[in-house]
């Protein structure tokens, strides 16, 4: 992991944002209680730009993965795809589906298990009312890897190995011939032998048909594997963000440095006290500060920003390339 | 690509014989049911409305059975069993009609509050639930007796009674595949409610209701006899309405034990074989049921 694959400019050199969101809140009520599950989020995908959105579980990622897919409406912010707003008629919401499709995690439950692999895969393109249906769902299995695709038309899900399934899925998505993927947790049921080959096959999408992609994952090690740009996301906010090779080898916010530390080869482990993050109740100051690290070690108040960490609200990141991070501590040790 | 769609089509329904024909009792149910089928549809080539005519009677009052007449007679002589095959028409028309009617009704109510959530589903579920425990044979008498006997009165009385059960079933299948992840999927390919209900809420809920509607359908017929036999009936002869007869013109006190025996017969075994088809359909297509099995 110390390697650096390309030097972080020849990555930040700026490629035209295809899909953003703008200080995007998504908040949901549930026994009268608000839970800000996305709250205040700047990310921009460029095109043919792998990103990749790291967080613990429940902290927002996949509610992020659904409100940019339209599945979900913010409660303030937009949703910006090629310069333009989103807007949620149903008319609108269905040629933007055509331009963003999702990957979901668990392939077995995507599938209508009644459905075979080609009505699966039609099922885009009959939504859509596309000609050469017969056509698009054999080229869709065959940029999945399924060859000869004729060979999986009447197959159902059942009689496919985990990694088929998923294939099947991407398949399913590519028929519509999107820009953008978003994945979530793409490979986190799989086998382990089966989660490379669907990375690859995600890169060999991206150069061969210039696809980009959101891939929504816990797994740091995928991120490093596969993405351009990493955001790190804590409690509906991201909190640090940039070039993948400087933000998960030279991470600078503390909940980063804490993720990083649980890989195999990292010196020392941060273990994280406190309660897990309760989205129903936000603190105040730093959303981190409760569990974290760097201020229960006292180098926060060496560094004079303790009383800043505990009640002053930190900005919400921009939706820059370049590396950041959302933290006081951060800010004074790096100029 | 209807070639496809025809070859997986046809293996399906291979596939389900192989599974249906393992049920011993279904297949017999079935053989009954299609016997009790074919034989109302052909019998107006061999019979008319005249065996139900009091005035023209071939026979003795109150005959017992013997060749002539297999099953006996009734009070004006008319023969049993031409009256059994004659009334068939009507019993089985109305059982698959009301069962029909109940289970559209029910289909649309239930998918509709499964799907749509919200205050949709409030609404339909209180209608429902208002109709669950009204006292359905009470309920069917009055609406028979408001709107005048006829076949179609009957039918109506019988399926508006009998829906609120399985719109509940479909409903509770019908939030079970909503919850799954395909789709979420289908949504975000761009699916919109009819496109979601019909390819992939319908086809889950198809086998459930293919069980349910033959248990209903037999109790549609029971349910039609009971009326005919209270007096709330089509003015046709049908089992019900023979029962009814055997009961008003004292058959018990003559000594006509086959006047109430073969319609009650009648009823028992053709509502058994809808009753075991049911069972093999519910157990061959319910997955969960398979397995257990």
């Amino acid at each position: 992991m110390t390697e650096t694959q390309t030097t972080a400019e020849a990555v930040t050199t700026t490629r035209p944002t295809l899909l953003e969101a703008r200080d995007l809140h998504v908040e949901f009520s549930s026994r009268g209680r608000r839970a800000r599950a996305v709250d205040g989020v700047n990310l921009a995908i460029g095109e043919g730009e792998i990103v990749a959105l790291v967080g613990e579980s429940g902290c927002g990622k996949t509610t992020l993965a659904r409100t940019l897919l339209g599945l979900e409406r913010p409660t303030s912010g937009e949703v910006r795809y090629d310069g333009n707003p989103l807007t949620y008629t149903s008319k609108a919401l269905k040629t933007y589906r055509r331009q963003v499709q999702l990957v979901l995690q668990d392939p077995t439950g995507s599938l209508n298990p009644r459905h075979t692999v080609y009505e699966a895969v039609a099922e885009g393109p009959r939504i859509h009312g596309l000609p050469d249906e017969q056509d698009l769902v054999s080229k869709a299995l065959s940029h999945a890897g399924l060859r000869p695709p004729d060979r999986f038309f009447l197959r159902y899900p059942h009689e496919l190995s985990g990694g088929q399934r998923q294939r099947v899925v991407i398949a399913g998505a590519l028929a519509l011939n999107p820009k953008v993927l978003i994945a979530d947790e793409p490979v986190a049921s799989l086998d382990a032998s089966v989660r490379g080959e669907i990375l690859a096959l995600l890169l060999r999408l991206r150069d061969e048909l210039g696809l980009s992609a959101l891939v929504v994952t816990h797994d740091l090690g995928l991120a490093w594997n596969i993405a351009d740009r990493v955001a790190v996301m804590y409690l509906g906010r991201i909190v640090e963000s940039g070039p993948v090779e400087q933000v998960l080898t030279a991470p600078r916010h503390p909940y980063t440095q804490a993720l990083m530390s649980v890989l195999p080869e990292s010196p020392e482990r941060v273990v994280l006290t406190g309660e897990p993050p309760d989205p129903t109740r936000i603190p105040g100051g730093c959303r981190f500060h409760a569990r974290c690290q760097v201020l229960a070690s006292g180098k926060a108040a060496e560094a004079g920003v303790h009383t800043r960490c505990r009640t002053e609200p930190l900005p919400i990141l921009p939706a820059t390339p370049e590396a950041q991070a959302a933290c006081y501590y951060a800010e004074t040790t790096t100029p | 690509m209807t070639s496809v769609a025809m070859a997986r089509r046809r293996l399906a329904l291979s596939r389900f014989w192989a599974e249906f024909r393992h049920h011993r009792a279904g297949v017999a149910g079935l053989v009954i049911l299609l016997a009790a089928v074919l034989l109302a549809l052909v019998a107006p080539l061999f019979i008319d409305e005249s065996v139900t005519n009091v005035v023209e009677a071939p026979g003795e009052k109150w005959d017992g059975p013997s060749l002539s007449f297999p099953f006996g007679t009734d009070e004006s002589g008319r023969s049993i069993l031409l009256m059994i095959w004659w009334g068939s028409r009507t019993s089985l028309l109305i059982g698959f009609l009301a069962a029909v009617l109940s289970i559209v009704i029910g289909l649309v109510v239930g998918v509709a509050a499964g799907h749509f959530r919200g205050w949709t589903n409030g609404v339909l579920m209180r209608v429902t639930d208002w109709f669950l425990v009204l006292p359905s044979l009470v309920t069917a008498l009055v609406l028979a007796a408001i709107l005048g006997g006829s076949t179609f009165t009957v039918i109506m009385a019988i399926a508006v009674t009998s829906w609120p059960s399985t719109a509940r079933l479909i409903r509770a299948q019908t939030l079970a595949v909503e919850a799954r992840p395909y789709i979420e999927r289908s949504k975000a390919l761009g699916a919109g409610h009819w496109h979601i209900t019909t390819r992939h809420v319908l086809p889950n809920v198809a086998p459930l209701l293919l069980a349910s509607t033959t248990l209903e359908v037999a109790s549609a017929i029971v349910t039609e006899s009971t009326l005919a036999f209270l007096g709330v009936t089509s003015n046709k002869t049908s089992w019900g309405t023979m029962l009814r007869a055997s009961y008003d013109f004292g058959a018990a006190d003559q000594g006509a034990w086959w006047y109430i025996l073969i319609p009650g017969l009648a009823i028992l075994v053709v509502v058994m074989a809808f009753t075991l088809v049911g069972r093999a359909l519910e157990a061959v297509l319910n997955p969960r049921l398979r397995r257990a099995a």
